[in-house]
Order: C-alpha cells, then sequence, then structure tokens
C-alpha cells in the first residue's frame, strides 16, 4: 500500500482501486481541536483538487480538497456521527475522511511520497 | 522559522517565543496566537487567570498643556470637554478613577473606533485623560483627536510600553499576591497608578467577559512584571485567538467586523454608552442619525446567533428569512465554554427577538438558527458598592 500526500496536507492511501483520503498529521496539528467537520455523500464524484469535505477548529474552517478523482464509496462513521475528537487522535490512521473509488491512477504519480512530503512541511 | 519581515514584534517578544506560542500578523505586530491551544487556553481563563500580551494596542495620554494652572474638577471638566468633541459619552461626569467604554464617531453616526477612556484617580493628574484605542485604528484616532484639539491639548502615545491583560476569576488574588493587595479592592472600570514594577497605570477591564486587569507598564520592567505573573501557578499565557472566542461568548464586539464607519452605535446595540447629557446635548458627531435611531429605532441590529446544529457560521455568512437576505453574521465561531457554535451579527430589526428563528447560508446550504440574547456566556465582573 502506497500513501501520497498533497501540499494542501491531503493524505491518499491505494489499496487496490479504493483510496482512502484524510488530512495528514500536520494539518491536524495546525488545526488544533477539530469542532466540526462535513463529509460528502457516497455516490458523489469529484474531480482531482475539488472541494470535497471541510473541517473546522475553535479557528479557522478549512477546505479538503479531493487528492485524486473518484467516485465517495464510504464515509468514516464516527466522523459522520460527530465524533470529532477521531481526526485529532489518528489523523492519518482512525481519523480518514473517506473512501475514494479511483478515477485514474496516474494522478497519484503527481503527488508526493512520504519522505518528500516530509521535505515539504520541513520547508514551511 | 519566524519571517517577521517589516511586522514590529512586542517587547516581550523573546519571552512569549520560549513558550512556543504560534505567531501571526495582527494590526502589523507579530503577536502570540496560541500557547497550548485555543481551547485549553479559553477554558483556562475562564477558570483560573489568562495573561494576554495587547501591546499592539493604542494606550495614550491626553492632556491640558503643561502649565494650565487649573485644578480639580475643572481641569477635568476642560480636557474631558475637549475629547467629547470626538465621542458620545459622558466624559465630564466621569468621577476620578473612573473608565468608560465608548466610541469616536463619524459625521454620518458610523463607529471609527472604540476605545476606553480613563480619568486618573490621582489629584495630581487632574487635567489628564488616559485613552486606549484599538491596534488597528491608533494612528488614524490619534490623528483625529489632535486635529480637534490642535493647541489646546497634548496627545502623549503610550504604545512604546507594554499592555497586559490579566483575565479570569483568579485575576484579584493574582494581583493582589504578585503585584499590590490594593488591586483586588478596586472596582470594575476603575483605573489607579501603582509603583510597582517601575510605575504601572492598572485598569479594572478586560475584553473577556471575566473579572481582570489591563496594566499598562513600561518596557523595561514588563518582563519581571510578565514572568512573575506567570510564575503563579494560577496564570497561563493566552493568545490572540482564545482572546477572540472568549470577547464573542461575552457578546462584545470586534472593531473592523462588529463595528464599522457605516454602523451607527444604536444598531450595535450600544445605546447604553451614550449618557443622559450628551444625549440632551445632541452635540457630538453624527448625534443626528445617532439620536433618531435612539428614538425611533434602528432598521438592523446587533444580535447573537445560535446555529440549530454544529456547523459554525464565520463572519460573512448571510442571514436569511423565508429565502431573503435579512442580514449577515459579522463574527462567528465555535464557543468551548457552550461547546457549540456561536455567532454574532447584524439583522433586520423586525427579525432582532430572542427566539426568532432564521436561515444561515453556510457554503450554500440554508441552516436553521436561534436569534439569541448577549452576552452568551454571563459577565464576571466584580463591581463592589
Amino acid at each position: 500500500m502506497t500513501t501520497r500526500y498533497t501540499k494542501d496536507h491531503e493524505w491518499v492511501r491505494l489499496d487496490g482501486d479504493i483510496a482512502t483520503v484524510g488530512i495528514t498529521q500536520y494539518a491536524a496539528e495546525q488545526l488544533g481541536d477539530v469542532v466540526y467537520a462535513e463529509l460528502p455523500e457516497p455516490g458523489r464524484s469529484f474531480k482531482q483538487g475539488d472541494d470535497m469535505a471541510v473541517v473546522e477548529s475553535a479557528k479557522t474552517a478549512s477546505d479538503v480538497y479531493a487528492p485524486v478523482s473518484g467516485e465517495i464509496v464510504e464515509v468514516n462513521a464516527e466522523i459522520k456521527n460527530e465524533n470529532w475528537q477521531i481526526i485529532n487522535d489518528g489523523p492519518e490512521a482512525d481519523g480518514w475522511f473517506v473512501k475514494l473509488k479511483l478515477a485514474d491512477k496516474t494522478e497519484l504519480d503527481a503527488l508526493m511520497d512520504e519522505a518528500a512530503y516530509a521535505d515539504y512541511v520541513k520547508g514551511l | 522559522m519566524t519571517e517577521a519581515g517589516s511586522l514590529k514584534t512586542l517587547p516581550l517578544d523573546a519571552l512569549w517565543r520560549a513558550r512556543t506560542s504560534k505567531f501571526g500578523d495582527f494590526a502589523g505586530y507579530d503577536m502570540p496566537l496560541q500557547f497550548e491551544g485555543l481551547i485549553p487556553e479559553h477554558n483556562w481563563t475562564r477558570a483560573h487567570a489568562g495573561l494576554f500580551d495587547v501591546s499592539h494596542m493604542g494606550p495614550s495620554f491626553f492632556a491640558l498643556p503643561k502649565g494650565h494652572g487649573l485644578e480639580g474638577e475643572a481641569a477635568h471638566g476642560k480636557i474631558a470637554a475637549l475629547i467629547e468633541r470626538l465621542v458620545p459619552a459622558d466624559i465630564q461626569g466621569l468621577k476620578p478613577g473612573q473608565v468608560r467604554y465608548t466610541m469616536i464617531t463619524n459625521e454620518e453616526g458610523g463607529v471609527l473606533d472604540d476605545l476606553m477612556i480613563a480619568r486618573p484617580a490621582e489629584a495630581g493628574a487632574a487635567g489628564d485623560l488616559y485613552v486606549v484605542v484599538n491596534a488597528g485604528c491608533k494612528h488614524q484616532d490619534w490623528a483625529l483627536i489632535e486635529a480637534a484639539t490642535t493647541g489646546e491639548a497634548d496627545l502623549v502615545r503610550a504604545d512604546d510600553r507594554c499592555l497586559l491583560a490579566l483575565q479570569g476569576p483568579s485575576a484579584h488574588r493574582v494581583a493582589a499576591e504578585v503585584i499590590d493587595p490594593a488591586l483586588a479592592e478596586m472596582n470594575f472600570m476603575t483605573v489607579k497608578r501603582f509603583a510597582a514594577f517601575g510605575r504601572i497605570t492598572v485598569t479594572r477591564s478586560g475584553y473577556t467577559g471575566e473579572d481582570g486587569y489591563e496594566i499598562l507598564v513600561r518596557a523595561e520592567t514588563a518582563k519581571d512584571l510578565a514572568e512573575a505573573l506567570l510564575a503563579h501557578p494560577e496564570v497561563k499565557p493566552v493568545g490572540l485567538g482564545a482572546r477572540d472566542s472568549l470577547r464573542l461568548e461575552a457578546g462584545l464586539c470586534l472593531y473592523g467586523h462588529d463595528l464599522d464607519p457605516a454602523t451607527s452605535p444604536i444598531e450595535a446595540d450600544l445605546a447604553w454608552t451614550i449618557q443622559k447629557r450628551r444625549r440632551e446635548a445632541r452635540d457630538f458627531p453624527g448625534a443626528k442619525r445617532i439620536l433618531r435611531e435612539y428614538e425611533l429605532g434602528p432598521a438592523r441590529k446587533r444580535v447573537g446567533i445560535r446555529p440549530n446544529d454544529r456547523a459554525p457560521a464565520r463572519e460573512g455568512v448571510e442571514i436569511m428569512k423565508d429565502g431573503k437576505t435579512i442580514g449577515i453574521v459579522t463574527s462567528g465561531g465555535f464557543s468551548p465554554t457552550l461547546n457549540g457554535p456561536i455567532s454574532m451579527g447584524y439583522v433586520e430589526a423586525a427579525h432582532a427577538e430572542p427566539g426568532h428563528v432564521v436561515d444561515l447560508m453556510i457554503r450554500g446550504v440554508p441552516r436553521p438558527a436561534t436569534v439569541t440574547p448577549l452576552p452568551f456566556v454571563p459577565h464576571r465582573y466584580v463591581r463592589k458598592k
């Protein structure tokens, strides 16, 4: 399983043709305690870079962009049930946002791998 | 890591940086925004005492020229009459040591800034006023005051000093232990000078809804004061982020957001800041509109709004009723005390009654919300007999 990262601090992990998407540890730390999140309905399709979800802390509201194109096949029920804490506790694990059925695998090539993302964050 | 660029840094910059604060630009100053986190800092201030550095603000002294030869009430009456050219509050009526919240208004009855004006308690300072304006407006405000009173009074900026706010239910105990027991005896909205940490000017006031103090201290002794306060187990540093959620819960206006040059004090529900003598004299900038709205009611009013679900409605969100726009959110976010979203905004007067249900247009979707009395969280100011 490969994990890729965007400049907007989303991660995407591929398992077959299903991509799990969330926000990175760095993004979660920058946000602080999440007080609200809005996920898309399953069945909706997004193009790479579209506004897909919203995550809000006391400080600010942030858009979460689709890191790859695809159709939503599942959303994190914990987040849907307003357990926002799960995002802060494990943004790159149990705090995932959605699963997408990937439309175009080659889109992943343009994203950063773990080492490149770590370098990118260091430079911020 | 931090690129200050042309930003001004606070005199206590190093002290805050050592506490791993997040910084950000506010009104041209590189300000501490956050320490351990907005929500814990907010909750700490409501339960104990938070220390805020608000040295970006505009403290100043407005005084009759040296050798004015007046004493007591005569001196105060003269300086107060000068500043009353710009503000609608009764400043002449201030007792020694009293502080008043007011606004600089324009000829159209809008608000150019909100500010605090204090009459010093000390007889030797008769003919002085202590005036604290907002960071983003200070150059404008001081220029306006000087232009309106040229040759009649002197304005001395004090924004090279530090202004520290100690806020919260423990503030009085901390202040008594660290600074002077007499601080605990002060009434809310009063001012006093103390010979401690150099020479400090203390108002019992703040902008969090809590009891507390704002302390003007020279930059050379500010570090000693800040460190002494931070050494107290009841005190933690708090950034501007939590200051915003605290003032929003307290229903207090943030200039440039909830108040602006087109908004009148009456629309802003601040009629209480215009005392009877001034209403009768009708002698302040914008009196015509302001008093018309005072007498007949404004077309729109500032209200509290609680979203019925969990989605915060932030500044700029449209307020709708039956598909028609009736207002706009001017401040909004998350209330740690209420553990839910809160907003403040302006709505047409017909919809301003608490309990009225409106829609908030959040990302294109109308979401029901309820007009709510302000403050969201009761004030806990200390007023003694």
